[in-house]
């Protein structure tokens, strides 16, 4: 395979060239209450060329192997007819290397029945709960292998494991219908997603007793988030924007993102990267042959470092970050997140709690958005915190921020990180990527609620 | 397809196959100029197989062998759900007009000057915006065979034309932007022009609105982020089935204000959510779902309707597995209400453009919250400017079953709703 990629880059004229191969096989079960909707099993194949000729690109995907050279061919011809200046693409050291996928309990060897028998059992658990109405579970397993090759000479072979798990219990009374979700992933162990019987019960308990809670009423509150959901805040509060495919062509943006600018409290650490082993964002190599790295993109609350592909790297005068991902051979890498997380602080939520007279506590989520300056985060759960203790339980509140203000306004940052690996990212039609997200609790002070 | 269907045939009770051919290019802008250039080619398989009263599913992206995908979905039959439904024989499909030949091949110089002189244009109204955007071509071939006797295969062009565009200024950062698709070569884009340079207008300044309850007006694109997804949930057959659409026991009941219809519409000629039939080879057609305010049909696929003891209505999509029910193209009834006389009416509002999170609450029960990424604020009769940091928190069967006016300003959003704009007299606000 590597003498046929490295044939098929020869002869070109081009700044730079890559071949990425895909392959891919998955397992999934899907059920809707009672009935199991789907089982059902994919086989991807495809592949892609990307060339950079004076600063344009051209992009080349396809299913049929056949005739590799006429693809390079389209693709340089597709960047020559864009290029109209130099490239700025940083180097790297091409490497040889091979990378097996990792696993534990490989889901792949897991039979389809066992998978079936322990999505009976959670559905039954949620279905048996009083007042629960219908479920609804999706289970993904993906076996994958990427191979790379670059007119650099690089030569990558990636394989990797991933799963993930959504239950959701949904609980309906008089024409009112509530739900409490549960999200797991994982990077290659079927046991992370055995044994939550409790937690499963726990859902559907939730979800029925959110029939009763009130609406809370909206306007600017001291929060206090819940690790999943302060994970889900870090990612589009400041991830997003750390992107540096969203500044780079973009003076203005360049000028507010500069290096040095304060964002939060010197408490205020956050971290992305594929480096830090075991996440479902965890990697050796990215999409363009970069090593994988631990980035603190803010450090004592100050903008330390951005996520970059080689183009940004290049363009912005920095390092590249190994953070160029494509979710399939149907896209061109683009600058992404991996693991991403604030680290942990010292205090404990009792103590965050303690002097709130009235706040809300949200925790779990739904989902987040972001608009580079002001986002959006979900909660799935949410209470009312009552002169410092966690009170009655409010419908799902949604929160807002603007990254200007928001965390700065962090004045509390617990001791508890733990990391999410449920869920997926969208950017730029490339959804879901796995990545993880993490954080203690922490608190906000000002934070604007959506509500009645 | 014809030989995986006869492996299949041999192995199991009935069988269908299901391929999507497709090639798409995209000229991609980004800051202000031309970036990359993308030929997409893609292949996709599915078969789906009934066997001992279950169904088998297996999809191959890319070329695979015939024994390995009836292989595939031999081995999720014995897990696969019932299989309570009949694949439909051949049918009459009607006539709905989905290919233009003239996209194909569509001329690459000709895109790229489509997308700078937009890029142009935008410029020499705001110098400083960055602007990024695609015009892209794309045409399909879609097939469905099954052992019933169906063979049909018809093919769908597509061409989009979008741009944003992101103005920063100190710290204050404005999203414009505007998408116009069709069938047909889009050769006319000053609509899109003039879309995205009425935003930048009406976005100059700043205004500040209070916390309360205020009238408010959702612009086409205000319909299609804030009060599309819960409609689209409660209105899926499988939703009502499952008891968890507040719709499920009111059929022809009045749920909504008079002065609003919807209908899936897969019939418009050269609409890209326009088709003959839908993923499981039934005819698509016109359906009614709220009728001045009645609602009067929900959407199903083979397989739900069968559960629920009625029959599909050509909505059976597919997303990467089995098919299930979503609608093509949605189209809210148009109004007789201008824009400007709804704004004159209201003394203190808000127009909602653009608002996000909106999709992240609990869509089941109708509640939506977002922050207005794009809104104007009204005041005595006229727009004063785009408001900031601003939560609003509804229920779309409160907002629609009290209407204030329905606007004649309908349009295509994306290709998948056709609205008017929508003055409701009451949403709760809140502002930092």
């Amino acid at each position: 395979m590597k003498d046929k990629l490295f044939a098929a880059l020869k002869g070109q004229q081009a700044d730079y060239i890559e071949i990425r191969l895909d392959e891919s096989s998955s397992s999934r079960l899907v059920y809707r209450g009672e009935r199991l909707e789907e089982a059902g099993r994919t086989a991807s194949s495809g592949g892609n060329v990307r060339a950079l000729v004076r600063g344009g690109w051209g992009f080349v995907s396809f299913n049929n192997m056949q005739d590799l050279a006429a693809k390079v061919t389209q693709a340089v011809q597709h960047a020559r007819h864009v290029g109209k200046e130099e490239s700025y693409f940083s180097p790297v050291t091409p490497v040889i290397d091979r990378v097996e996928a990792s696993f534990k309990k490989n889901p792949v060897e897991v039979p389809l029945s066992r998978k079936k028998e322990l999505m009976d059992e959670y559905n039954r658990l949620l279905l048996d709960t009083p007042g629960i109405q219908t479920t609804s579970i999706g289970y993904t397993d993906v076996k994958k292998k990427v191979t790379l090759a670059t007119s650099e000479g690089a030569y990558i072979e990636q394989g990797r494991i991933d799963l993930n798990l959504r239950l959701t219990a949904i609980a309906s009374r008089d024409g009112d219908v509530q739900q409490v979700g549960l999200s797991m992933g994982s990077r290659g162990d079927f046991a992370a997603v055995e044994g939550l019987h409790d937690q499963v019960r726990g859902i559907a308990r939730r979800a029925v007793d959110m029939l009763s809670a009130p609406h809370v009423k909206g306007g600017t509150y001291t929060v206090v988030l819940d690790p999943i959901l302060a994970g889900v805040f870090v990612h589009e509060a400041f991830g997003h924007l750390s992107e540096a495919d969203h500044i780079y062509e973009n003076p203005k943006l360049r000028e507010i993102m500069v290096l040095g600018k304060r964002f939060g409290g010197k408490h205020l650490n956050i971290v992305d990267g594929a480096a830090v082993p075991g996440y479902r964002g965890s990697y050796k190599y990215d999409d363009e042959g970069t090593p994988a790295t631990k980035t603190y993109l803010i450090r004592e609350g100050v903008l330390n470092s951005r996520l970059h592909s080689r183009e940004t790297a290049a363009r912005m005068g920095e390092q590249p970050t190994g953070n160029a991902r494509a979710i399939n051979y149907v896209y061109p890498p683009i600058v992404r997140m991996t693991n991403t997380y604030i680290e942990p602080g010292t205090t404990t939520l009792e103590e965050m709690l303690g002097d709130i007279k009235e706040g809300v506590y949200a925790c779990n989520w739904y989902g987040g958005t972001t608009s580079l300056e002001m986002f959006t985060f979900s909660a799935g759960e949410a209470y009312m915190i009552r002169h410092g203790k966690i009170a009655e339980m409010i419908r799902p509140v949604v929160l807002t921020g603007n990254v200007f203000t928001t965390l700065h306004n962090i004045d509390a940052i617990g001791n508890d990180l733990e990391m999410n690996q449920g869920g997926g990212c969208g950017k730029a039609g490339q959804s879901p990527l796995p990545v993880s997200n993490g954080s203690p609790h922490i608190r906000i002070q000002n934070c604007l609620v959506g509500g009645k | 397809m014809e030989e995986i269907l006869s492996i299949a045939r041999k192995s199991s009770d009935s069988a269908e196959v299901f391929q999507l051919t497709s090639t798409r290019t995209p000229v991609q802008f980004e800051a202000n100029r031309l970036k990359q250039i993308q030929t997409k080619e893609s292949v996709s398989t599915a078969l789906r197989i009934m066997k001992n009263g279950r169904v088998g599913f297996a999809q191959a992206n890319g070329p695979i062998k015939a024994e390995d995908i009836v292989n595939m979905a031999l081995e999720t039959c014995q897990f696969g759900h019932e299989a309570n439904y009949r694949f439909p024989p051949q049918s009459d499909y009607g006539k709905v007009e989905v290919f233009d030949g003239a996209v194909e091949h569509f001329n690459i110089d000709e895109m790229v000057k489509t997308g700078e002189s937009i890029i142009d244009a935008i410029r020499s109204h705001t110098p400083d915006i960055v602007c990024e955007g695609a015009v892209a071509c794309g045409a399909a071939t879609c097939s469905i065979a099954n052992t019933s006797g169906a063979q049909f295969s018809f093919r769908r062009s597509n061409f989009s034309v979008s741009m944003d565009g992101m103005l920063v200024r100190d710290g204050d950062i404005l999203y414009v932007g505007d998408i116009l698709t069709s069938c047909h070569p889009v050769l006319d884009y000053r609509g899109l022009i003039d879309e995205i340079l009425r935003q930048l207008d009406l976005a100059r300044n700043n205004a500040s609105i209070r916390s309360g309850t205020l009238p408010v007006i959702f612009t086409p694109f205000g319909v299609s982020a804030a009060l599309l997804s819960p409609l689209i949930s409660a209105f899926n057959g499988k939703t009502v089935l499952d008891g968890a659409s507040p719709l499920k026991d009111k059929k022809g009941e009045l749920v909504f204000d008079r002065k609003f219809s919807l209908i899936d519409d897969p019939t418009i000629a050269f609409q890209p959510g326009s088709t003959p039939c839908d993923d499981e080879g039934v005819p698509a057609r016109k359906n009614y779902l709220v009728t001045e305010g009645k609602v009067v049909q929900f959407y199903y696929d083979l397989h739900t309707a069968a559960l629920a003891g009625t029959a599909s209505t050509g909505n059976g999509n597919r997303n990467g597995g089995l098919p299930s029910p979503s609608p093509h193209a949605l189209v809210i009834g148009t109004g007789v209400m201008s824009r400007s006389d709804m704004v004159k009416q209201i003394r203190e509002g808000l127009i909602i453009e653009q608002l996000m999170g909106a999709e992240q609450g609990n869509i089941l029960n109708g509640d939506f919250s977002g922050n207005v990424l794009l809104g104007y604020k009204i005041e005595n009769g006229e727009i004063s400017g785009r408001v900031k940091d601003t939560m609003v928190h509804g229920n779309v069967y409160h907002l629609l079953h009290e209407i204030a006016g329905m606007g004649n300003d309908t349009r295509w959003i994306a290709g998948f709703v056709n609205t008017p704009s929508i003055y409701c007299p009451a949403i709760s606000v809140s502002v930092k």
